[in-house]
């Protein structure tokens, strides 16, 4: 940040998480959705099983990807952690209080430090109203300075994300996808959260506008010193933000692990799958990689199948798969965990990007830029 | 070579607006030979959906105005009238498109609609019609394709819908399949099951396919030959081969660069390309992607045409010379050897 950054009221005191200590802890979290039908007397029939028994850690300064395809929970949880959901059960501890039963003013405090940035820039902007209410909107509901300390932090907002001070004024359909996104994550970053929940923040810009968008969340990580949860269902750009990765199925995380790690070495047969079916933009290289083509469909959360909820679509199912469900346990190295009756194996499997060393990536600590 | 199965020729589609005339189609000349797959890339705006709607005459908006040629063996849709073009369209040139939701009839049942389709354009039994599509649902990948026939498109998931346009589209033998966006909808794992099985209808039956996606991974795995749009023009044409290993373009450098691949090391930074594209009502003189260009000479206040540069029928739009293309090239592509600047 610049030196001549608006110091504001909500620069506050307080127990200060430092780089690589605990954020957030999930534990055994559930989110279900009732079905419900009847008449008069609405009796609940069903649940979906959104999000199953999930349980991870996430540390100050890291970004987590959280990867699965549609209908798998993955915004729910995100949701469930921002507590724009209530949350069925288990507990979920933001710098160490657990705020998953907390009521709406107890959240209101949390909300400061947890943010979201939303899919479609579209939709979660107010349009009738101009960018530098949208952007001052958080400022002025945690009344974090005066008028005019508020006015000036949104200016640095709006060139922090690259906008100009011109742009205060406009409203959000004067702006193209990529813009409005700027503006959304502008407003996300107004408080100095500790915690970022991105969904899908780029999945509905063109190709080129995505690139800006990414290259301009990770700049503000390493100004601001962020920690993101970030969804999408492009893995390319998963890996590119993430430092780990969890993938879910059906309401639950099938494999979690370091992000390289989990590109070279997958374990489980679904994130194998996954990875396979990704194209690449090399005609040679798509020529001669063999694809797995999962069969079927994502079956309901509404009666998930017995046993390891992949069972049905997996090539490597046996009678066991069908019966008891895996539990989550380490494979190859530490942090990688994966939820399967018969993990490929770490030290043998050849992967799909054989030709890309591990060691070629860059170092974390140069990601800073100057 | 033979003569091209279908043939665009300098197609121009403009729409009459309050603020003024949007150019979303400016020029554009393409060829389909048969049996190939043409990929058609750019990101929205570019015009190419504009320009496969055209050619389908799907553009009923009283204030739009075309101009040029679409040749369909021998001869011009863009001449005929709508009645003419309706037996055309499905049973020469079918479409497929990105949301089969929405191009599905929410209130009619799958196996109806593709009989429907087949009656019109043939002479034939309703049982012979309903046997068809039966066997086509099957052919496409519905398990129970005699029931599921009965079922409506809300009964089926993203991927089976997009299975019922398929079976659908190719219900009459089509000569060309157009395919806008076919999988931008689903998931990479539904994807890949769509994918194949163009690539199977493809070669089953010798169908020559337009995709039009803004995705350089889908035209890696399926075209043969590739067009590059931006601006309502094309601005690269290319075998897949030229496009990817011997990209002329510096748009089409900054399309490859700005992707997060998965086969190569991870790079520091995506190189993004900076600004916007420009507003299709007031384009900048000379080339459009001029702007937003790190190559930019005098020259480029010059509209670039779309001139075979290298003498292998690789057609490009840009002014600088191939020597220099190929100096700056790799180092706009890589994103690991840009220098950042402050």
């Amino acid at each position: 940040m610049t030196d001549g950054a608006v110091e504001l009221a909500l620069l506050r005191e307080g127990p200060a998480v430092a780089k690589g200590d605990v954020l957030l802890r999930a534990d055994h979290l559930k989110k279900y959705f009732p079905i419900k039908s009847g008449i008069l007397i609405q009796r609940e029939v069903a649940r979906v099983h959104a999000v199953d028994d999930v349980s991870f850690q996430l540390r100050a300064g890291e970004t987590l990807g959280l990867v699965g395809e549609s209908g798998c929970g993955k915004s729910t949880l995100a949701r469930c952690i921002a507590r724009l959901y209530d949350i069925t059960s288990g507990s979920l501890e933001f710098e160490g209080a657990d705020i998953s039963k907390y009521s709406r003013r107890q959240l209101r405090a949390v909300r400061r430090d947890l943010q979201m940035i939303f899919q479609d820039p579209y939709a979660s902007l107010n349009p009738r109203k101009r960018v530098g209410a949208i952007i001052s909107d958080p400022l002025r509901i945690h009344r974090a300075g005066s008028r005019d300390q508020i006015r000036r932090r949104v200016l640095e907002l709006l060139e922090l994300v690259g906008l100009s001070a011109e742009h205060i004024n406009r409203y959000p359909h004067e702006f193209s996808g990529g813009q409005r996104q700027r503006i959304g994550v502008a407003r996300a970053i107004a408080l100095k959260p500790k915690l970022v929940i991105a969904d899908e923040p780029v999945s509905a810009l063109d190709v080129s506008i995505r690139a800006q968008v990414i290259n301009l969340l990770d700049d503000l990580q390493d100004e601001l010193g962020l920690t993101y949860i970030f969804i999408a269902h492009d893995l390319g750009v998963v890996r590119h933000v993430s430092d780990r990765i969890a993938v879910m199925y059906l309401g639950k995380i099938v494999e979690i692990s370091p992000a390289e790690e989990l590109y070279q070495r997958p374990v489980h047969p679904y994130t194998e799958a996954l990875l396979s079916a990704v194209l690449v933009p090399d005609p040679d290289l798509s020529a001669s990689r063999q694809r797995l083509v999962l069969e079927g469909d994502v079956p309901s959360p509404i009666d998930p199948p017995s046993g390891c909820r992949f069972h049905p679509r997996c090539r490597y199912a046996t009678q066991v798969c069908t019966a008891e469900e895996p539990p989550l346990v380490q494979h190859g190295s530490l942090g990688h965990l994966a939820a399967c009756h018969h993990p490929l194996s770490f030290e043998t499997q050849v992967n799909a990007w054989a030709t890309v060393p591990v060691s070629a990536e860059a170092p974390l600590s140069e990601t800073a830029i100057t | 070579m033979a003569d091209p199965l279908l043939d665009i020729r300098d197609l121009k589609v403009s729409f009459r607006t309050d603020d003024g005339l949007v150019r979303a189609v400016d020029g554009v000349s393409v060829s389909l030979y048969e049996g190939e797959t043409l990929g058609i890339v750019g990101e929205s705006g570019s015009g190419k959906s504009v320009t496969v709607m055209s050619v389908m005459r799907l553009i009923t908006d009283p204030n739009a105005q075309f101009d040029g040629e679409v040749i369909y063996k021998g001869t011009n849709l863009m001449g005929m009238s709508q009645d003419q073009i309706r037996s055309i369209r499905g049973a020469g040139i079918s479409m497929i498109f990105q949301d089969p939701m929405t191009s599905l009839n929410p209130v009619y049942k799958v196996g109806w609609q593709i009989e429907e389709q087949i009656r019109e354009h043939e002479h034939v039994s309703r049982q012979a019609a309903r046997d068809r599509a039966v066997e086509l649902l099957t052919a496409v990948g519905i398990p129970n394709a005699r029931e599921r026939a009965d079922a409506y498109p809300h009964q089926f998931s993203g991927g089976m819908r997009q299975r019922v346009m398929i079976a659908m589209a190719v219900s009459c033998n089509p000569d060309v399949l157009i395919a806008d966006e076919p999988t931008t909808a689903l998931d990479v794992t539904i994807q890949a099951q769509i994918l194949s099985l163009i690539k199977k209808l493809r070669q089953d039956f010798g169908t020559a396919v337009v995709l039009i996606t803004h995705d350089m991974g889908v035209v890696a795995d399926m075209a043969d030959r590739i067009a590059v749009m931006y601006a309502g023009r094309i601005i690269e044409q290319g075998t897949q081969r030229e496009l990817f290993y011997d990209p002329q373009h510096p748009y089409t450098w900054g399309l490859l660069g700005s992707i997060a691949r998965l086969d190569r090391p991870r790079p520091r930074r995506l190189t993004a390309i900076p600004g916007l594209p420009p507003s299709l009502m007031q384009l900048p003189a000379g080339c459009a992607f001029g702007e937003r260009c790190a190559h930019r000479f005098e020259r480029c206040r010059e509209t670039p045409l779309l001139l075979d540069r290298t003498g292998t029928g690789h057609l490009d739009a840009c002014h600088l010379s191939a020597q220099q293309k190929q100096d700056v090239r790799d180092r706009a592509i890589h994103p690991e050897l840009v220098e950042e600047r402050p």
